[in-house]
């Protein structure tokens, strides 16, 4: 063929018969196929607000990290309190750059075993594997679990529909861990998600993911979830995505992340860009992320244009959409943070009038 | 009244030397769920090819061209309330714009109906 193409071919998740079987629209995302959404976008979303929807996230980068030392080494790559997690603890945290620029977030988990757990974008993984190769020192293990699937199920009933599969799971609180056994699976379970509601992610192996993805969704309260969907939600709960609102040139200052700086590690210092952020935590950030309600009913997306008084571009929006359940257009934005409260956006040469507006935008409603 | 399709996904009715504007089923489908549509006040000269309204879904926005020039007469206002009647009744209800042909010359070379289905079925 005389098509010759640089393009790496987008590969296959476990569940990928699976979506299709159920009808869902694939796109491709991350280097995966994935699925955007099955009965609608909409639908899934206040699906999620009101009862539980199953996510296919095995996109995601699954990793441990083993060995002697590998809690402190790991707190050289980020800002996080890696040592004080406790057994079946979860972190939230940022992989930095030299800068202090955000190369990843990421949640840490210390397993049963002392081994971290670490769960990274899946745009990012390769890249993160990469970094930490490079700057972990030799006797710590850095294994990626790509033969794991990952689920997530969120919303309000999610605990009801997964304690009858798996009875001890609702003692779990917010952002703590376990694992369990399903009839002779493995399964390490979450607390935590990326919708602000309450609900769990479930790393499973592969070749029974779509065993257990069958099961989640036999429960009534349970339907699949695309990625449109999980889109929205997350904008809903002010979470940052990755490579939108966050990248190498954001800081955790400028991101609105400061509880991801524990007291210890900014008394300390000892992590990628530690003086500039901290004295960007002291003078307070030039440009921060923000939340912002807009005015009538067409949505500004990222690249939208934040204007001050005198109509000159001082910010942009990085996330932006319809929010099915505010039934308005809302937004993220890097913007001068003593701008506003209401400020003018412009998109494709139109202005739009929006009010800055504390996030989330929906409440969180975590299980804590 | 005959009904015509563009590559684009727009169907018009004719009827003498006016017309209807809309998006089609596939075109709905899909852009997923309609949140936003703006279409052109009357009196809007309107030019074959051309932007003439905007259609915005939960993912994305997307430019709605004109399938031929003319004098827009009426946009359809239940879109500012209901967007959603692009996706339950795209054909009906969820019509965008009237508007009067300057040249009805350019209806030719448009799909019919069994042209506009096989030029779906082969994407």
């Amino acid at each position: 063929m005389s098509d010759v193409s640089e393009e790496i071919e987008d590969q296959a998740l476990p569940l990928d018969g699976w979506h299709r079987a159920l009808g869902a629209r694939m796109v491709s995302f991350a280097g995966y196929h994935m699925p955007i959404q099955y009965e609608g976008i909409i639908a899934e979303h206040l699906w999620t607000r009101t009862h539980a929807g199953l996510f296919d996230v095995s996109h995601m980068g699954q990793l441990t990290i083993s060995g002697e030392g590998a809690d402190v080494a790991l707190e050289a790559l980020l800002p996080g309190d890696i040592k004080g997690i406790a057994p079946g603890r979860i972190r939230y945290s940022l992989l930095l750059a030299d800068n202090g620029g955000i190369l990843d977030d990421l949640m840490v988990t210390r397993l049963p075993s002392g081994e971290l757990y670490v769960v990274v974008n899946g745009a990012t993984k390769y890249d993160d594997i990469a970094h930490m190769h490079e700057h972990l020192p030799e006797e710590v293990t850095l294994n990626h679990m790509d033969e794991h699937a990952l689920l997530a199920l969120q919303g309000p009933e999610a605990v009801t529909a997964l304690k009858r599969i798996l009875p001890g799971v609702e003692v779990m609180t917010f952002m703590t861990a376990g694992a369990f056994d399903w009839d002779g699976v493995p399964l390490w379970i979450s607390r935590s998600g990326y919708t602000g509601e309450d609900g769990f992610e479930i790393s499973v192996p592969a070749e029974r993911a779509v065993d257990l993805a069958e099961r989640l969704t036999a429960e009534p309260e349970v339907k699949p979830i695309g990625l449109g969907a999980r889109d929205s939600l997350r904008l809903e709960a002010g979470l940052p995505l990755y490579g939108h609102d966050l990248d190498p040139e954001t800081t955790p200052i400028m991101a609105d992340l400061g509880f991801a700086l524990p007291k210890r590690r900014r008394e300390e210092g000892g992590f990628p860009g530690a003086e500039r952020i901290l004295i960007e935590r002291e003078q307070g950030p030039v440009q921060k992320r923000l939340g912002l309600l807009i005015e009538g009913r067409q949505p500004v997306r990222e690249g939208g244009v934040v204007l001050d008084g005198e109509g000159n571009a001082v910010g942009r929006i990085t996330s932006g959409g319809f929010s099915p359940s505010l039934e308005r257009p809302i937004a993220m934005a890097y913007m001068p943070p003593s701008l506003g409260p209401t400020v003018q956006l412009e998109q494709r040469g139109k202005i739009f009038q929006a009010t800055v507006t504390p996030m989330p935008f929906v409440p969180h409603r975590y299980h804590r | 009244m005959t009904l015509y399709f563009t590559k684009d996904h727009e169907w018009i009715s004719v009827e003498g030397g006016s017309a209807t504007v809309g998006i089609t089923d596939y075109a709905q489908a899909q852009l997923g769920d309609v949140v936003f549509v703006e279409v052109p006040p009357a009196g809007t000269q309107v030019s074959k090819g051309k932007e003439a309204a905007v259609v915005e879904s939960v993912k994305a926005a997307s430019d709605v061209y004109a399938p031929v020039s003319g004098e827009v007469t009426e946009g359809n206002a239940a879109l500012e309330a209901d967007p959603a009647l692009v996706n339950s009744s795209p054909e009906g209800d969820g019509w965008f714009f009237k508007l009067t042909l300057s040249d009805p010359g350019e209806l030719d070379g448009l799909m019919d109906a069994a042209a506009y289905k096989a030029f779906v079925d082969g994407l």
